[in-house]
């Protein structure tokens, strides 16, 4: 249709959500929209798959609805990397998601993109808060490198983990807990979930750096301590910190997004898998 | 280049044993799938496909519903200036259903023992006719229909 592109940043602002929905999509293609940055309110959610973070999610969403928020999701999944597709059913377990008009939910596949969505992603939250969503979350699933990138592009950051789990010392490897603000032990309604809550904070007093870490019980399906959490995170105060750490995550990404994108790089690939050149002979020529 | 498609479950059906088998074929086809999750009511599912900026929607019935949700959400697709969105079904729909259903813009109605593969070819083709600039979407003329 013959609009330009400031005429549907217009119309999303006004809040129509299919010219929202096509900008994401135009964003995701590459297109550098003309928005200049402003402060958007980021909670990025990680953790272990099976925790229950999109649950997790939904219920916090409804609180924010009740408080007047507008909230928007950015639910990221991974690509197949055989077929490139992806199978994105984060939003399916936000029923709240599908009707409220303060509500808007978007899947994300991470893969078909060199780099990964990291590029794109700040400018997606940018469109959002123009278009007047005062809460943002982004949703990955937690583990690896690139899924600590992704969560760096908030400025808050909640990991979620269930009860019996042991997974949080997989995301100690992986240096998420270095960058999260908070901890929530989802399914508190199981036994154990206090006992996995105590010893977390028990490890983290042994840290210098995680001391002043929260650790809170959830239960997304009784929606027991959902309140209490909201508030919790609404008074999350930026920690210097965890944010330089954040921000040098991004400054890494845009940097394999650079690499990646580099058009010689396949030449180069080549040459470096026949012998020709050596590492240090690539690194000079990219 | 894979699209971004809606499977959906429209009303009160709990079987998506269907849909998740189609949802996973797409996804081994390059497609990234948005899956709905069961009971969602059609202005829901618009709104999946509208917020998750899909190309398609592929409605999976099985509870004899069809007549009334098919074209409920056709027409709010309509009515939400989203007549270029492709609309498709599958599941339990007898073959006297099937003509009233592609009058309201559905282009492929797939029932028991289709073939993962045929689908795929049908989103393939769907994407070439866009391209063309022929008549797939919902609201478009109903003229053209997948067999």
């Amino acid at each position: 249709m013959g609009l330009t592109i400031a005429q549907r940043i217009e119309l999303a602002k006004e809040g129509n959500r299919r010219e929202l929905g096509k900008l994401l999509s135009l964003i995701e293609s590459g297109v550098k929209l003309p928005i200049n940055p402003s402060n958007p309110w980021v909670l990025g959610v990680t953790g272990p798959p099976g925790v229950g973070k999109s649950t997790l999610i939904g219920v916090m969403i409804e609180e924010w609805v009740k408080r007047g928020e507008k909230v928007a999701v950015l639910a990221v999944d991974p690509s197949s990397p055989r077929s490139g597709g992806a199978l994105l059913a984060d939003r399916m377990r936000m029923s709240s998601a599908d009707s409220s008009k303060s509500v808007f939910v978007r899947s994300l596949a991470t893969r078909n993109h060199p780099g990964g969505l990291i590029p794109f992603l700040d400018h997606m939250i940018n469109l959002l808060e123009l278009c007047g969503w005062s809460r943002i979350i982004i949703e990955t699933v937690g583990g690896g490198q690139s899924e600590i990138r992704i969560v760096a592009f908030a400025d808050r950051v909640m990991l979620v983990d269930g009860p019996d789990r042991g997974d949080i010392i997989q995301a100690e490897k992986a240096g998420i807990i270095e960058l999260a603000d908070l901890v929530v032990i989802n399914k508190s309604d199981l036994p154990n979930a206090q006992n996995a809550a105590n010893s977390i904070k028990t490890s983290f007093d042994y840290s210098n750096n995680n001391r002043d870490k929260l650790v809170i019980l959830t239960s997304a399906l009784n929606k027991t301590g959902i309140s209490e959490l909201i508030d919790v995170v609404e008074m999350l105060e930026i920690d210097e910190e965890r944010n330089s750490l954040r921000i040098k995550e991004r400054l890494l990404s845009a940097w394999d997004f650079l690499l990646l994108s580099n058009p010689a790089l396949n030449d180069i690939l080549l040459d470096l898998e026949s012998g020709r050149i050596n590492l240090d002979e690539a690194l000079s020529r990219l | 280049m894979g699209m971004r498609i809606v499977i959906a479950k429209p009303g009160l059906d709990g079987h998506d044993r269907g849909a998740k088998v189609i949802a996973r074929a797409l996804r081994d086809a390059g497609h990234e799938v948005i899956y709905t999750g069961l009971r969602r009511k059609p202005s829901e599912i618009v709104r999946v496909v509208m917020d998750e900026d899909a190309v398609a929607v592929g409605l999976s019935t099985l509870s004899g519903a069809h007549n009334v949700l098919i074209p409920k959400v056709c027409e709010e697709l309509i009515a939400n200036n989203m007549s270029d969105i492709v609309v498709f079904a599958g599941g339990i729909i007898p073959e006297s259903d099937r003509e009233h259903l592609y009058s309201l813009g559905v282009r492929a109605i797939f029932g028991p023992g289709t073939q993962t593969n045929s689908i795929i070819e049908f989103l393939e083709t769907i994407s070439k006719r866009k391209e063309s600039d022929l008549e797939v979407g919902v609201g478009d003329n109903p003229g053209w229909r997948w067999d």
